[in-house]
């Protein structure tokens, strides 16, 4: 089970986090904090994993941001390697190209994505093009209600005139 | 409208954030923004919710607090549209978690929604109940999640599927009720069904022993077939990556496959064909591929697998540990550990491998390797090996040092073919990383020389050597200076030189040296320090002719500014100057260390009550002494377990230290030290000034009128003052009152005249009080020539694990008897047996012969600053007191 999900910059900026398990307010910033001495400071060949307070921190970097996923000692690391690729080629789809400024304007666009792909700490579907799929007719769904509204609102603002 | 609703868009309040230079200048923005979405909060905006909504998520995330935000989410929740849903039940999700009272509000929107007919709206509420729902609610919304896994949409089954986990999660109770429906997901064809269900069933089987058995049953077949189905599958470009279709399915069947064929023969043989299929044919060119190979070899290891397919297993391990890839080595490691329960020998046959991963860069990898080859170390490698993580301690990290140290001392504890061996390792460890080594492993190698008699002169010699090259590992310095102290003539004399040994020449001077370093060294810590003095000491009985530098040695520190330095020299000091008569007995060699106490007291925790209690059964045994020769060996025995064996926390130590030595040297001690206090009158007012522990009753008892007894109220301000401080004056200046840590010197210089007659009756020492709590043992003495009289030592002992303070003995005797009470040794009694209190009283039995002594005691204390009182009574004195 992945235990939360971390977008680092290089410089020590939060992303995004999502927490599956339950951390308060204070421990979710100690975590932040802890994390990112450990996996900024690791030189680049070196494995993707590090042993963290029982739990394994799998992370890959993307340019300038640093993909972290805590998972259970028994799961399988390299599986959750190929999630965070999974995760960043979706973004990447949905985005076009995906840059860090991307997903901090964007940011509540990123967690639907992730909330697509993962739900309790587990994987929920494979397939790109479906999440994809699912993206795009839940943004479409809100751009008609948008339209709508607006249409409506005109529609009022000429009857008033 | 407010004027500050109206605000900026939620791209500005990023941009405006993003702009600020310093951390104060996004405190006040955010301060800013934050104020303006709680005046719309208060009024109730409706238009700028959603917008104000992501604003709180973002400057959530930068951890700042949105507590009041919390409200706003489950009001878009209720809203009709899909927008503000969404963006309330993401709200939801970043800002609550399952722990907060409010979530549970949401519970009936959420059954709302998972009722919709709209598919997304209804998605939704599934991810938020998944990803955040508390057991409360997964008992309230099973039903509803429970039917959606029959829904025709793939999207709604495989939500319902994973939000179904997150319920028997939280309540594993509810798991019977998804085994049917789950076990029905398998047969679907939709990827994102199957992955959901199959990881559904395996939780199922984590959750109960029930479903396990039903899903062995009913879904063994399922498995395979979707095994077989996905790694035979033609390119299909939606699930491909780097060439193998769905490697998420591969490896999360492959999970569930080892939840059924564990421990079950008949499952794991329907498996091996497609095991040994997938371990075969699977590329390993990928990490796509490894990451299956590995989830492979993890189901092989964990299945009654046959032998020829746990082979393939290890030989694909054997690969993955010769890999190039970081990432490929540290699985190895990780999976060999595993595979090391299975099959011991095979795991074996890569241990060269492992061992140079000890040596990796990278810490992740050595940390894992080094846990394989702690494993790995048996009876008949245990020699090879240890000399290789020895070699390699010289170059490893620091950082690394400490985990390494720890994992070879247990290895050379745990597997050591002889004490030769295991002594040799120990120095060599010393030597390289003597500052990393915990104290139970040298005391543990104090103990084995002790016991070793015939290795003793070669360690003392090995040490000189070792300390020359490394003076700077602590540990290696404290086991030097203990042995040369004890094993000094073995040094010069070169007393049992093994074969092989090189010849090596110290004087005594050289040796007395090397032991002064010790003491002078500036990174020496106290412990080492008192070591060294006490070695010292020692040396001056073993080596007569240094004993003048010596003295001047010990001289000089007796101006230390560490009072347990300073109070130790002194002692030192009067036993060189004054009792060259006794002194080789006192300093002999100590008696062998009992082994078996070591390694109990090393498992139990409770080690220390156990030897303080011991220590002072033995010592008040050894109270009556009538061959001063046998004054020694019971001297030299507590000595060192006081100063060496607890030294592990000296402060208690160094607290106790007087009243063992008291113990020790004072064979006759409280007769002696009372008896020129207690007779005088004036002296008596003055003691019931600075007894804290005398009753009322006795006030009365011994001081007629009331200006003593509020004197003696009053007078309980200074004898609170804390106890260390109290004995440091009066060693200084032998104040005439301080009676109850006695001074040494006093002690001493009456030793020598002093007469050990056994012309005196001696009595038994008695246990006058015990609780689950507290422990009181009595001593007597009595004086030559005062027969109604008797001395007696109170010795309180603490059974439990709080300190206590403030506390306070008291006693009351019959008409017939006078009761004196000196003052205790101290108000704080350590927990667990860690040290006691002393107290002495003195009793004049008026009528002695005819009547026996009887006491009523009171004992109050306080513990964590709670009152307490525990009293009895003491009617098993020993007859004739």
């Amino acid at each position: 089970m992945i235990n939360f999900v971390l977008l680092i910059s290089r410089q020590g900026k939060v992303r995004l986090t999502k927490w599956y398990s339950p951390y308060s307010q204070k421990e979710r910033t100690k975590v932040l904090r802890e994390l990112s001495g450990v996996i900024l400071t690791r030189g680049p060949k070196l494995c993707n994993f590090v042993e963290w307070r029982g739990y394994k921190v799998v992370y890959r970097r993307y340019a300038s941001l640093y993909f972290c996923m805590c998972i259970d000692p028994e799961d399988n690391e390299l599986e959750v390697l190929e999630i965070i690729h999974h995760f960043v080629e979706i973004l990447d789809r949905y985005f076009g190209s995906v840059c860090e400024l991307d997903l901090i304007f964007n940011f509540h666009k990123a967690y639907y994505v992730l909330d697509e792909i993962l739900i309790a700490g587990e994987l929920q579907e494979s397939s790109k093009k479906t999440v994809a799929r699912l993206i795009a007719s839940q943004d479409s769904l809100v751009e008609t209600a948008k339209e709508q509204a607006s249409s409506i609102s005109n529609m009022i603002a000429q009857a008033t005139k | 409208m407010n004027p500050f609703s109206s605000g900026t868009r939620l791209r500005d309040m990023i941009r405006a954030i993003r702009a600020c230079k310093t951390a104060a200048e996004e405190r006040a923005v955010v301060r800013k923004e934050c104020a303006a979405i709680r005046a719309a909060i208060s009024e109730n905006d409706q238009d700028y919710r959603h917008r104000n909504l992501a604003k709180l998520m973002f400057i959530h995330m930068l951890g700042y607090p949105t507590h009041f935000g919390q409200m706003e989410c489950l009001k878009l929740i209720a809203s009709a549209d899909f927008p503000e849903k969404r963006i309330g039940y993401l709200g939801l999700m970043l800002l609550l978690d399952e722990r907060q009272e409010v979530l549970m509000l949401v519970t009936n929107s959420l059954k709302q929604d998972l009722n919709h007919s709209n598919q997304f709206i209804v998605g939704l509420a599934l991810c938020a109940l998944g990803n955040i729902c508390s057991a409360e609610m997964a008992r309230d919304l099973a039903p509803e999640v429970e039917r959606l896994l029959q829904s025709r949409d793939p999207n709604i089954k495989k939500k319902a599927a994973l939000c179904s986990i997150r319920i028997i999660r939280k309540v594993p109770d509810l798991a019977e009720n998804f085994m049917g429906p789950a076990a029905g997901l398998l047969k679907e064809k939709h990827h994102g069904v199957l992955i959901a269900g199959v990881q559904l069933c395996t939780d199922l089987c984590k959750a109960s022993t029930e479903a396990l058995q039903y899903l062995r049953k009913n879904c063994t077949d399922g498995s395979i077939r979707i095994l077989r189905d996905v790694s035979n599958s033609p390119y299909a470009p939606e699930y491909d990556i780097s060439g193998i279709t769905d490697p998420f399915l591969h490896i999360r069947v492959l999970k569930l496959m080892r939840m059924l064929g564990q421990g079950d023969a008949d499952a794991s043989e329907y498996m091996n064909d497609i095991l040994a299929q997938v371990a075969t044919k699977t590329e390993s060119n990928k990490n796509a591929g490894n990451a299956i190979l590995y989830e492979c070899v993890e189901t092989i290891m964990g299945i009654e697998a046959t032998s020829g397919l746990r082979v393939l297993a290890i030989n694909i391990l054997g690969r993955f540990l010769s890999n190039r890839d970081n990432n490929i080595r540290y699985v190895a490691l990780n999976m060999l550990m595993k595979a090391f329960t299975v099959d011991p020998q095979a795991v074996q046959r890569h241990r060269s491998t492992i061992l140079e991963c000890v040596k990796d860069s990278d810490a992740s990898i050595r940390k894992r390797a080094l846990e394989l080859v702690y494993l790995l170390v048996n009876e008949t490698n245990v020699q090879p090996l240890t000399k290789e993580l020895i070699d390699y301690l010289e170059v490893s990290e620091q950082e690394f040092k400490e985990d390494l140290t720890a994992k070879i001392c247990s290895i050379i504890e745990k597997y050591s073919p002889d004490k030769l061996w295991y002594i040799d390792q120990m120095l060599k460890v010393l030597s390289e990383a003597g500052n990393y080594v915990k104290d139970d492993v040298w005391h543990a190698l104090i103990v084995v020389v002790s016991n070793a008699s015939d290795l003793q002169g070669y360690t003392v010699r090995s040490l000189y050597r070792a300390l020359q090259s490394s003076p700077e590992q602590e540990s290696l310095v404290r086991v030097a200076v203990w042995c040369i102290g004890e094993y000094g003539e073995m040094l010069v004399n070169n007393v049992g030189v093994l074969d092989g040994e090189g010849p090596i020449t110290v004087t005594e001077s050289d040796a007395v040296d090397v032991v002064e370093a010790a003491l002078r060294h500036h990174s020496s810590d106290i412990t080492t320090r008192a070591m060294s003095l006490i070695s010292l000491l020692k040396l001056s009985s073993r080596f007569p002719p240094t004993t003048e530098r010596i003295r001047e040695i010990i001289t000089h520190e007796k101006s230390s500014l560490l009072l347990e330095l300073q109070q130790r020299s002194i002692e030192f000091h009067a036993i060189i100057q004054k009792h060259q008569n006794i002194k080789s007995s006192l300093l002999e060699r100590m008696p062998v260390l009992d082994e078996s106490t070591y390694v109990r007291k090393k498992v139990g925790s409770s080690d220390a009550a156990f030897s303080a209690d011991k220590t002072g059964q033995r010592v008040s045994s050894g109270t009556p002494v009538s061959i001063p020769n046998g004054v020694a060996k019971q001297q030299a025995a507590p000595l060192v377990d006081l100063l060496d064996l607890s030294s592990d926390d000296v402060p208690v130590a160094s607290s106790s230290a007087t009243d063992f030595l008291n113990d020790l040297l004072g064979v006759d001690l409280p007769s002696q030290s009372s008896s020129g206090v207690v007779s005088t009158g004036t002296t008596d007012l003055l003691m019931d000034l600075l007894s804290i522990g005398t009753s009322p009753a006795q006030n009365d008892l011994l001081s007629p009128d009331n200006h003593t007894s509020s004197v003696a109220t009053s007078g309980k301000i200074p004898s609170v003052s804390s106890p260390p401080s109290v004995k440091g004056v009066a060693l200084e200046t032998k104040s005439p009152h301080a009676s109850g840590p006695s001074p040494v010197l006093d002690l001493l210089d009456g030793l020598s005249d002093m007469s050990f007659s056994a012309e005196n009756p001696t009595f038994p020492s008695i246990t006058a009080f015990q609780s689950n709590s507290l422990k009181i043992t009595f001593t007597f003495t009595k004086q030559p020539g005062k027969p109604q009289v008797t001395q007696i030592k109170a010795s309180f002992t603490n059974m439990s694990s709080n300190t206590y303070t403030d506390f306070l003995f008291q006693a009351a005797v019959p008409k017939f008897v006078q009761l004196h009470l000196d003052p205790a040794s101290s108000n704080i009694l350590p927990a667990s047996g860690n040290g006691s209190i002393t107290q002495t009283l003195s009793v004049t039995n008026t009528q002695l012969g005819q009547k026996a002594l009887a006491m009523r005691i009171r004992i109050a204390y306080k513990v964590n600053n709670q009152d307490m009182l525990e009293q009895g009574q003491v009617n098993n004195f020993p007859q004739g007191l």
